[in-house]
């Protein structure tokens, strides 16, 4: 049984130009992400990770090079497909959580369903369910502002994976968290990657966030420089 | 995603700053009121010429001698003895002359039994009645027989019955006018005060000719009333008049005319004058309002989209089309003026009460008027919202989520 795999990318290049000088930030990627699978990529700072999952989020174009989204080649897509792409099939965590401030939890894990088009009723149900698939649907209505670190990633996350996507892109999404809550909220990735099929992506600087995923993307210069499966995954710390 | 959701975020947006948003609107407030207010002077000056107008006669044309120069000394415009009443008789056969009554004016103190009163007497012809469109309350007026004899009749204003006559019929009674008995044949009906504050009703009219026999001894009037036999005609009959009297007067070329032709629409035309004035000030300071509170909304909405540059990049990441950004932040502005244009038209409603207190006339606001202003609010949100909201729409979300 072969799958069309989440992600396919082939000789991906991404340059930047510093008045007359050029930055090159991907210098000819070659990567494909299956269903289901759970990569972590790590690597020295600059060495382009969060390049690569902005071009695989759509939030800004190769220089060249082919990317397949589903199989989809999305290189000639124009924005409104590329945000309706975004809104269905991909889920953003960041380091900073980038919750809106003086919104409750439901009202921001709503935001991406305002976008698809979800009416109001059906939207404020699926992000309860969003927030209880976190674990913090006792904190709905709380507002961002008065929450820990590790609750407003949890309602991120919850934001995340409220339109169903087939994709998660995570930039750090434990860099600004303490050991305790980082260990939470990468079982929590792990559990929805589990249960939900949930593709992951996630970008990190500790190997033991890396290790907690079944395979490590290193990067140096723009380039990937080792593809390794994790040795006998570990399975989730905390049961679900 | 639905209007009313799109307003709903709006309005939230600028509840949660609340002090900033109600300065912002403040030019929008202060334009909107500007509007209002402007053209319910208009209307209201308007509606209170056309009242003063309707109570003093109608179609009204009024001739005064004008002024002369006598041994170089110029006298003020109505000084001058010039009119007759044969003058008046001339006019009278013009075409669209509908009735001329001379006018004599005498200021003097009238007697009757011991009551004595000091009132204005006025010489007049039987059109008198038909040209101030005043009826009698009782009696009768005097007759062209009686002009012809220079009859001492009299009908008097209610003012004087009330202070020569308290508690009795006039009627058949007589009065002095300076020295010279005066028989009552009628009241005037009583019309109150005048729109400048005159009391209307102290007056007594007797014939002009015996107004000119007995009390100014001379042979000239001080006004000749007209009226016109339609609006249409006031024109007509005020530019015949004037080559008919210097005919008369023998004026020939450039020589200054000695009287001078007046019809309440001029005199209704320079007060609406003074009204424009005042629109014109107004809609300038409105206009002035408007732009400067544009300029504010875009101000607000420019340092709102920098403030917001991470909030603005997360909902790009989230699936928002710039589309959706864009009519979210436009929402905004237009929320916001239309907010102020809704406060401004209570001030302007507030103000508008004000004016018409210190300007005496009816308070007239025009439904228009205020559907205007409120438009106008609502457009200048979109005018000058659209630059920062299409700035929002067209952000990096890379730059825009890395935003600090
Ligand atoms: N908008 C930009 N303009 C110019 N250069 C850029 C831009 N964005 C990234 N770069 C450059 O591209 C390279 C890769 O940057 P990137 O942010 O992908 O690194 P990273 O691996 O995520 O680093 P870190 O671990 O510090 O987050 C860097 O050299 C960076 O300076
Ligand atoms: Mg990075």
């Amino acid at each position: 049984m072969t799958q069309t795999p989440v992600v396919r990318l082939e000789n991906l290049r991404k340059t930047y130009a510093m008045g007359d000088q050029e930055v090159v930030a991907l210098d000819g990627v070659d990567l494909t992400l299956e269903h289901g699978e759970f990569v972590a990529v790590m690597g020295a700072s600059g060495s382009g990770k969060s390049t690569l999952l902005h071009m695989i989020g759509l939030l800004d174009r190769p220089t060249s090079g082919l990317y397949l989204l589903e199989g989809q080649d999305v290189s000639q897509l124009d924005g409104d497909s590329l945000a309706d792409l975004r809104s269905r099939r991909l889920g953003f965590v960041f380091q900073s959580y980038n919750l809106l401030a003086r919104t409750t939890s439901v009202e921001n894990v709503e935001l991406p369903m305002i976008y698809a088009g979800v009416p109001d009723a059906e939207r404020r149900r699926r992000a309860l369910a969003a927030l209880e698939t976190v674990g913090i649907a006792d904190m709905a209505y709380h507002v961002s502002n008065q929450m820990s670190g590790g609750q407003q990633q949890r309602v991120a996350i919850a934001r995340a994976l409220v339109n169903d996507p087939g994709l998660i892109l995570a930039d750090e999404p434990t860099g600004a968290l303490d050991t305790k809550s980082s260990q939470e909220i990468m079982d929590l990735f792990a559990r929805l990657n589990r249960e939900r099929g949930i593709t992951v992506l996630l970008v990190t600087h500790e190997p033991d966030v890396g290790r907690r995923a079944k395979r490590i993307v290193t990067f140096r210069d723009g380039r990937i420089v080792s593809d390794t499966p994790v040795a006998g995954a570990q399975l989730d710390g905390v049961p679900a | 995603m639905s209007l009313r959701t799109l307003i709903t975020i709006a309005w939230r947006a600028l509840v949660r700053n609340r002090v900033r948003s109600l300065l912002t609107m403040l030019g929008v407030i202060i334009g909107v009121a500007a509007v209002v207010i402007t053209v319910s002077i208009g209307a209201g000056a308007r509606a209170s010429i056309a009242a003063q107008i309707n109570g003093i006669g109608s179609n009204l044309v009024i001739v005064i001698p004008g002024n002369v120069t006598l041994n170089g000394v110029r006298t003020g415009s109505g000084a001058a003895s010039t009119l007759t009443p044969d003058d008046g008789l001339a006019i009278a056969k013009l075409p669209h002359v509908a009735a001329v009554t001379p006018a004599v004016q005498v200021r003097t103190q009238v007697v009757a039994g011991e009551n004595n009163w000091s009132t204005s007497v006025a010489g007049a012809a039987p059109t008198f009645t038909y040209i101030r469109e005043w009826a009698l309350s009782s009696g009768s007026f005097f007759t062209d027989a009686d002009v012809a004899q220079s009859a001492k009749v009299c009908v008097l204003g209610q003012t004087v019955v009330d202070n020569l006559f308290p508690g009795g019929s006039p009627l058949g009674k007589t009065v002095l006018i300076r020295n010279v008995p005066f028989t009552v044949i009628g009241v005037l009906a009583a019309r109150g005060q005048s729109a400048a504050g005159q009391d209307q009703d102290d007056a007594i009219v007797i014939p002009y000719t015996a107004a000119m026999e007995r009390l100014t001894g001379n042979r000239f009037i001080n006004a000749l009333a007209i009226s016109a036999d339609d609006v249409s005609s006031i024109v007509p009959v005020e530019n015949e008049i004037t080559p008919l009297l210097e005919q008369r007067h023998r004026i020939v070329g450039t020589q200054e005319d000695d009287f001078s032709v007046r019809s309440l629409q001029d005199i209704a035309n320079a007060a609406s004058a003074t009204a424009s004035v005042m629109e014109y000030l107004l809609a300038g300071v409105a206009a002035v309002s408007l732009l400067v509170g544009g300029i504010g909304i875009m101000n607000i909405m420019l340092v709102s989209v920098t403030e917001r540059t991470r909030e603005i990049g997360l909902r790009i990441a989230v699936g928002a089309r710039s589309s959706a950004i864009l009519e979210q932040f436009l929402i905004e502005a237009v929320v916001l003026s239309s907010a102020g244009g809704a406060l401004g038209i209570a001030l302007g409603v507030l103000g508008s009460g004000a004016v018409s207190v210190f300007g005496k006339w009816p308070m007239v606001i025009p439904p228009e008027s205020i559907v205007l202003a409120f438009v106008f609010a609502a457009l200048t949100g979109v005018f000058f919202g659209y630059y920062p909201a299409s700035k929002a729409a067209h952000l990096n979300p890379i730059d825009a989520l890395r935003f600090e």
